[in-house]
């Protein structure tokens, strides 16, 4: 194994991780801020990649408008969800949260796959980001390096607005005493329905920018929420800088595994995950003991 | 003690009910089709087959007028073994089905089979690929009809080895096939002097190929031998695009049907070489069965579809000619009787369960020579049947007596 | 009282079903109603939401096709190989697990059935995508022909019974009644003296061993082991079964098995995908509505009629 092949597969690895950070900043986020485990998370995922792919086919919109609408899209959807379930299970065990999302997300499955079959469909990649640049170690396709800037951007930003603007501050505080911030005159419920709806609306974008590299099939987000799980909870469940590192951190992690031993690399996360867990019981970054 | 008696009354009342099956049991013929209807298979196979079934019960029907009823029944295995099984099971235990036919996905063919030999019915295998079928998992009551492994490599990797290409990396779909079809395609290669600088495997069904694609690169490998089928290799091909691949190495398609072609289209399949075993635009023959079977699904058949409607027919005709649906008496009479029809000439089927016939080396078209949709091959060499399958003096299946 | 005559009518209908109904799907119902009330025992009585059950159950599926196709042996020994593995493994997998509790505890469930997973796939004797196939059923202790699906329908009511049997006496054992109060209120349980830690651990390894049971019967009734067994799906179908049915009640994971298992079946060719969605509706609506399920709510609708009548 040379440095090249070497190098080529941490690339690669970087942006699959940079994948991963942006899914499991949308689950941290909602765990973090609403101590609900979003099971559907995948699934939603999988909504915003068909919401691109179908208004390319109905509407004739492109990926660039396709970024922009099905966030917004998927986001309703979550506004939907939190109002109508959620909304009555915040006094119970976490778990229940868990059973309801994920029969939430063998819904969105079973529906999509009626619809479309399992295999799914193809999505072009978009004119101005194809081709690619030979740097050296490999030939860089322009639309991956995309996503690793697209990604880590939209990652920044989330980390951004919620631990250094007065909005963040706000929704921290909506979270942590939710009477005392509803007493001071801030509308909670609302905000905790906005929160929902930003985290699933990061999956979403998540979902738009997979399109075009893998097919756009309904079981895409359930082969995906695992990894993410543990992710997140390899990073503190609470914690956003946790998941982004985290998810960065694992990219790499599977690149190096698929040099030595291909099959593994599905399997090195959670491997980590148990040791991490056993150590330090909150996650790497976690707050809560 | 209970069990005993149990066991000796459910012994007694089975014998009773053999007993009463010397002629077709309730006067019809059950054919059952299990196919992935929905998943990355379900172009290359799926509704095509099952429309080529009900062609050839229909054509049977029409032209032979048996006194037996005939009904068809359809079930989706989504690749997964464990449904297609358990579906199995159910159509031979409860629903008096009397084959399984299709069985597309080497692990679907492979768990059928061995239940329709406890079963004592027929598996009628159209779809898989792996030799296996013939060799270590052999038994009598399967027939592999349309292609195998052996015969793919024996067609493509040959042919690809003789034009230069000497040094070869395997991109691998992680289950049975893929191991067949890498184990048949390099011991071609090696056999024809040239080397294998390695391989990769990729979990089945994948997604993203790249990093396998960029160990193929950096293995300098002249040929990269695609292990895989349907989306799996479709998706190969497309990000070996991606990644400026397909500049300086050539990818060999080892499983590549016409449904694949159409899906990637000319500019990104133009002069690959694949083995078939059957193109529709061969002769007036095919022409004109494939015209009809085109009216009917849209897209113009492949091998797949044609073996189907080819082994049904067989299997009809066999039945009537012993008016019979005993496992073994038509068994025998379908191994007797050689198959000519549009698909095979003289096609003879071994004591192995193999549908010996003529394969197709075919070389893909540009996009410049092509004429009209589905005009997409160049017939380059018809491998006769003998040389394209493996001999039986190499078989690794019990029921072959070596001398 | 009356819990006997209900038993003794169920033993009746379970001796003649057979005759009127499709053996196999009758044994499926029994290997899944065995599995949910093995991983009730974890969940309704001891708290505690294991996500990787079927590492258990379908662990012991590969174990006990293996040793069968392998050293030829007869179905208990099978059964009992499958147990053992499930023991162990529950036992491996539950000390690790239960130092933490709540999402941590599924978490790491989840993470070390994944594992299992990994090794099912990737194993030279599991076979990967095909997994074990062919097992044969052979001869119950050396006499008893089991390829008939009669006597094998026997041979499993028999096993799955003996499970029931050991589950329900778990649970009003006095360690039942310890483990209700752990999950009631661990900090008081602690404090009354119980090794927490301890009672999980055990619950959790003997809910495990009757999984494998579960599993290892299962793939003798199929004669297969496939990778479908110890894919998280499965342990989340179990899960799904036993809140259906009713957490924390005797009956309620067999009914809910009984339920799912003819749902997909009448579905699955009906409707195609679509069963997918509706236990996906009806995992939703048993979250949000009817969190006793089946047994559960039935079980309080008669407390409330006879509170009703008794306080007229």
């Amino acid at each position: 194994m040379n440095t090249q092949s070497l190098l080529s597969q941490l690339l690669l690895g970087l942006i699959n991780g940079s994948f991963y950070a942006i899914l499991s900043l949308g689950l941290a986020v909602i765990f973090g801020l609403l101590n609900i485990i979003n099971f559907a998370h995948g699934a939603l995922y999988m909504v915003g990649a068909f919401c691109a792919l179908l208004a390319m086919q109905w509407f004739g919109i492109g990926y660039w408008g396709a970024l922009v609408l099905a966030p917004l899209v998927v986001g309703a959807i979550g506004v939907l969800i939190e109002r109508l379930i959620l909304r009555h299970l915040h006094q119970l065990d976490h778990l229940y949260g868990l059973l309801v999302t994920l029969g939430l997300a063998l819904m969105a499955e079973g529906f999509f796959r009626w619809a479309f079959g399992i295999s799914g469909a193809s999505y072009p990649i978009p004119e101005a980001l194809q081709g690619g640049v030979d740097i050296g170690i490999m030939f860089l396709p322009l639309y991956r390096a995309w996503v690793v800037v697209a990604s880590l951007a939209a990652c920044f930003a989330t980390w951004y607005v919620i631990e250094r603007t007065p909005l963040g501050a706000r929704l921290r505080a909506a979270t942590e005493r939710p009477q005392l911030t509803q007493a001071l005159g801030i509308n909670v419920p609302v905000m905790v329905t906005a929160t929902y709806a930003v985290g699933v609306a990061l999956a979403a974008y998540a979902g738009v920018l997979a399109a075009p590299i893998m097919q756009v099939n309904p079981v895409m987000g359930s082969n995906l929420i695992i990894v993410v799980f543990a992710v997140v909870v390899i990073g503190g469940m609470g914690s956003i800088l946790g998941s982004i590192v985290t998810g960065v951190g694992l990219g790499l992690l599977e690149g190096l595994t698929k040099l030595v031993y291909p099959e593994a690399s599905s399997i090195v996360i959670f491997v980590i995950m148990v040791l991490v867990l056993l150590v330090r019981p909150a996650g790497l970054f976690g707050k809560i003991a | 003690m209970r069990f005993k008696v149990l066991a000796l009354c459910a012994a007694i009342s089975t014998l009773f009910s053999t007993a009463a099956q010397a002629q077709i049991s309730d006067n019809t013929v059950r054919i059952g089709v299990l196919t992935d209807l929905s998943g990355m298979y379900s172009d290359l196979s799926g509704p095509g087959s099952v429309i080529a079934t009900q062609m050839a019960i229909d054509d049977f029907i029409a032209s032979e007028k048996p006194k037996f009823k005939v009904q068809m029944v359809t079930a989706d295995h989504q690749n997964k073994a464990d449904i297609a099984s358990n579906k199995a099971r159910e159509w031979f235990e409860r629903d008096g089905v009397d084959i399984a036919s299709e069985l597309v996905t080497t692990s679907v063919g492979l768990a059928v089979q061995k239940i329709a030999k406890e079963k004592n019915k027929i598996a009628l295998n159209t779809g898989t690929a792996s030799t296996r079928v013939t060799n270590e998992d052999c038994n009598d009551v399967t027939i592999h009809w349309t292609y195998d492994t052996y015969a793919l490599a024996s067609g493509t990797a040959r042919a690809m080895v003789k034009q230069g290409g000497k040094s070869w990396f395997f991109i691998t779909a992680d289950y049975a096939f893929g191991h067949s079809l890498e184990q048949d395609s390099s011991d071609i290669v090696k056999a024809n002097g040239g080397t294998v600088l390695g391989t990769v495997r990729h979990p089945f069904p994948g997604s993203d190929f790249s990093s396998y694609l960029l160990r193929a690169q950096s293995s300098g490998a002249q040929v990269i031998g695609l292990a895989n089928a349907g989306g799996d290799m479709i998706n190969t091909i497309k990000q070996a695009a991606e990644f400026g691949i397909s500049q300086k190495q050539s990818l060999a398609g080892l499983l590549v049907f016409i449904s694949d072609v159409h899906s990637l289209g000319l500019a990104q399949t133009q002069n690959m070489f694949l083995t078939e075993g059957f193109y529709w635009d061969l002769n007036a023959e095919t022409r004109a069965w494939s015209k009809r079977f085109f009216e009917n699904h849209k897209r113009m058949p492949t091998m797949i579809h044609a073996g189907q409607y080819s082994a049904i027919t067989h299997y009809l005709k066999a039945v009537k000619a012993v008016n019979s649906d005993d496992t073994q008496k038509v068994m025998a009479q379908m191994r007797k009787t050689p198959v000519n029809d549009f698909f095979a000439k003289n096609g003879q089927i071994r004591e192995d369960g193999r549908m010996v016939h003529d394969m197709y080396l075919l070389q893909v078209k540009k996009p410049s020579e092509s004429k009209a949709p589905w005009d997409y091959y160049h017939v380059r060499a018809t491998i006769p049947g003998a040389e394209a399958f493996q001999p039986l003096s190499k078989s690794r299946c019990p029921l072959v007596k070596k001398s | 009282m009356r819990a006997r005559y209900i038993v003794l009518s169920l033993v009746l209908l379970g001796a003649i079903a057979p005759f009127f109904v499709y053996p196999t799907f009758l044994m499926k119902v029994l290997c899944f109603a065995l599995f949910a009330t093995a991983f009730n025992l974890l969940l309704g009585f001891g708290g505690l939401l294991s996500f990787g059950h079927a590492a258990y159950f379908g662990g012991a599926a590969y174990v006990c096709g293996a040793v069968i196709k392998q050293w030829g042996l007869t179905p208990e020994l099978g059964i009992l190989a499958g147990a053992i593995y499930a023991a162990v493994t529950g036992a491996l997998f539950g000390w690790i697990a239960v130092r933490r509790s709540g999402i941590y505890f599924a978490m790491i469930t989840l993470a070390l059935s994944q594992l299992i997973f990994f090794l099912a796939l990737q194993l030279p004797f599991t076979g990967g995508e095909e997994g074990v196939q062919g097992i044969p059923r052979g001869r119950l202790f050396g006499v008893i022909d089991l390829h008939d699906n009669i006597p094998m329908y026997y041979f499993v009511v028999a096993v799955c019974g003996a499970g029931f049997w050991l589950v329900y006496r778990t649970i009003h054992s006095p360690f039942g009644h310890a483990m209700s109060a752990i999950r009631e209120n661990e900090p008081r349980a602690t404090s009354l003296g119980y090794d927490v830690a301890h009672y999980k651990l055990l619950a959790f390894i003997l809910s495990a061993t009757v999984a494998g049971v579960a599993g290892a019967l299962k793939s003798l009734v199929f004669q297969l082991a496939t990778l479908t067994d110890v894919h998280w799906h499965m342990s989340g179908q179990v899960v799904l079964m036993t809140i259906v049915g009713g957490l924390g009640t005797i009956f309620g994971p067999a009914i809910g098995a009984l339920t799912i298992v003819s749902l997909e079946n009448q579905l699955a060719d009906r409707v195609g995908s679509w069963v997918t969605v509706i236990m996906g509706f009806i995992f939703v609506l048993c979250v949000l509505l009817f969190r006793r399920g089946m047994v559960g709510e039935f079980n309080a609708w008669r407390l409330s009629r006879r509170t009703v009548r008794d306080g007229k």
